[in-house]
């Protein structure tokens, strides 16, 4: 075949492709922060779930829990929002999932996949969207704690390596929401699968410390990514926590950076085997 | 620029899906450049399987395709660089304005942010979006969704457009409008391949028409050739009578 000349714009762009999958990605991730920006009802929405886990458990059950751990209802909640931060991250996947769902019944996943950008960017693009929203989550739920008298510890430094892996769980549970997105069959199956993220966001050393739970719910509760976060994110803002007495809990620094790797490692080449086969 | 081979080329393009029979049986598609190909055919003929295949959203099973002197199979992202596509399936984001949409598919496409949005100033003029450029897409009547997807598509003056169906469910004076950009693209030098529902607009618009049915080409040639190859007067008569006797 003869080769046109008509300098077709893959030759003339300059930049590697890796340059060019980060400003794809950064286009793409822009356009779901605009949607917050059309439809402020949504971001909303997205906020209410960590304000009210605070308030629910923070004040209804709060003095329930600190009895049954043997601690004043001010230190449950001092144990708790550590917790709430990380559930707060994995409530993130039904957003994600729905969202990637829709783009794919609605055809700008299609769009997409016709256009000569990177084609990780297309997927990434939400990731990346999902930890922006998880820092102004983070900081609203900071500034709400911060209200109701709770504390960090062991200073700044302390905080922002916490933040930093609470940021990672939820770019984790951002590519599972995006894997999922691309497997259910629409955004309706997106929400009734829902329900899920409970017993990921519960059966965890989020809410209930683990050496409550009955003895079979333990062992997943320990080994639950959330866990491992959370832990760690206690010992770096100095909130009270019983001393670690399994091996997840005395490596839950290691453990919190390991799993979000993990995920995305899985996760991540299995959604772009997924998009790659949507035309199937 | 304009060469001698066919903008696009196939040779018995075969795909069939898991668990039913083929959806493509062997297509010929041969098409000048700089003109306006029609792939007609009945409701599940395979011309959305084709359109897809040849704008790298769906693979095939065998048989060979070149589209803008580019292998389908091998270099997608040569294509794609070469390629426009708007209708029944590749879509505009229904909760951004018209606007942004236009600019972060010129960004995509690798324009920079200036360039993309003088484009999209551009786009929206010309396709006559400039009053509704800050609404959301949602808003937008049928006939403007249209118009703006046909303009996302247009945004990096592709050498070769598909369009499904481009002007199904428009009333008469959108399709009008669809028209005139089609012809004003095949002048200029872009190829077509349309899909359509609608034999006038396959008369009207296209130089030469592929008929298909049930993933098989069963006729070829100029909507006249195909008049008169039948003793019809019209093209729905031969589009029945070919699509019969298949
Ligand atoms: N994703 C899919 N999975 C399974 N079968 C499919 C899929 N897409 C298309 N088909 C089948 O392939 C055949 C061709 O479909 P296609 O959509 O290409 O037809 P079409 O000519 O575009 O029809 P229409 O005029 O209704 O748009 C049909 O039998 C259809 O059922
Ligand atoms: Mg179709």
């Amino acid at each position: 075949m003869t080769v046109s000349i008509d300098g077709g714009m893959t030759e003339t762009v300059h930049g590697s492709r890796i340059t060019w999958a980060m400003v794809d990605t950064w286009v793409v991730a822009k356009r779901h922060l605009l949607h917050l920006v059309h439809r402020p009802d949504e971001l909303l929405g997205t906020l209410m779930i960590p304000v009210m886990a605070v308030a629910m458990f923070g004040f209804v059950f709060g003095e329930a829990f600190g009895v049954a751990m043997d601690v004043p209802g001010a230190e449950y909640r001092e144990f708790l929002l550590p917790g709430l931060f990380a559930l707060t991250m994995a409530f993130g996947i039904g957003n994600t999932t729905i969202s990637v769902a829709e783009d794919v019944r609605g055809g700008v996943l299609d769009r997409m996949r016709s256009l000569p950008m990177s084609p990780v960017a297309v997927l990434a693009g939400r990731a990346l969207a999902d930890v922006i929203l998880a820092v102004v989550e983070l900081s609203i739920l900071l500034a709400l704690g911060t209200l109701f008298g709770w504390q960090a510890h062991l200073g700044l430094g302390g905080v922002i390596a916490a933040l930093g892996l609470l940021v990672l769980l939820r770019m984790a549970f951002s590519w599972v929401g995006i894997l999922l997105g691309l497997l259910v069959s629409g955004p309706e199956a997106a929400m009734k699968y829902f329900a899920l993220v409970f017993p990921l966001a519960m059966v965890a050393d989020t809410i209930v410390p683990t050496d409550l739970m009955p003895g079979w719910l333990a062992l997943p509760a320990e080994w639950n990514p959330l866990s491992s976060t959370v832990i760690a994110t206690r010992e770096l803002f100095g909130n009270t926590a019983g001393p670690a007495t399994t091996w997840v809990g005395e490596h839950a620094l290691t453990m919190a950076v390991l799993w979000p790797v993990a995920i995305i490692a899985v996760c991540l080449p299995l959604a772009m085997a997924r998009l790659r086969r949507l035309g199937r | 620029m304009i060469t001698d081979e066919p903008a696009i080329w196939t040779q018995g393009l075969r795909k069939s899906y898991p668990g039913r029979g083929a959806a493509l049986d062997g297509i010929d598609l041969a098409v000048p450049a700089g003109t306006v190909h029609g792939l007609l055919g009945p409701n599940g003929a395979g011309k959305t399987t084709t359109v897809r295949i040849l704008a790298t959203l769906a693979s095939f099973d065998s048989g060979q395709a070149w589209v803008a002197g580019r292998n389908v199979a091998r270099d997608r992202a040569g294509v794609r660089a070469r390629i426009g596509i708007a209708g029944q399936y590749a879509a505009v984001d229904g909760v951004l304005s018209g606007r942004q949409n236009l600019e972060m598919f010129a960004r995509l496409y690798r324009m920079r942010a200036r360039e993309a949005r003088a484009r999209a100033d551009e786009l929206l003029e010309r396709f006559d979006l400039v009053e509704a450029a800050g609404r959301p897409v949602r808003g937008y009547s049928g006939g403007m969704r249209r118009r703006l997807d046909l303009a996302v598509s247009l945004i990096r003056s592709p050498r070769v457009l598909f369009l499904d169906e481009p002007t199904t469910g428009l009333d008469p004076r959108s399709r009008l409008e669809v028209w005139d950009a089609v012809r004003e693209l095949a002048d200029s030098g872009t190829t077509v391949l349309l899909t359509t529902q609608y034999l006038e607009e396959a008369d009207r618009l296209c130089s030469r028409i592929t008929m298909v049915d049930r993933g098989r080409v069963v006729a070829e040639g100029t909507p006249a050739e195909l008049k008169s190859s039948v003793g019809g007067r019209d093209l729905d008569e031969a589009f029945l009578l070919i699509t019969e006797g298949a």
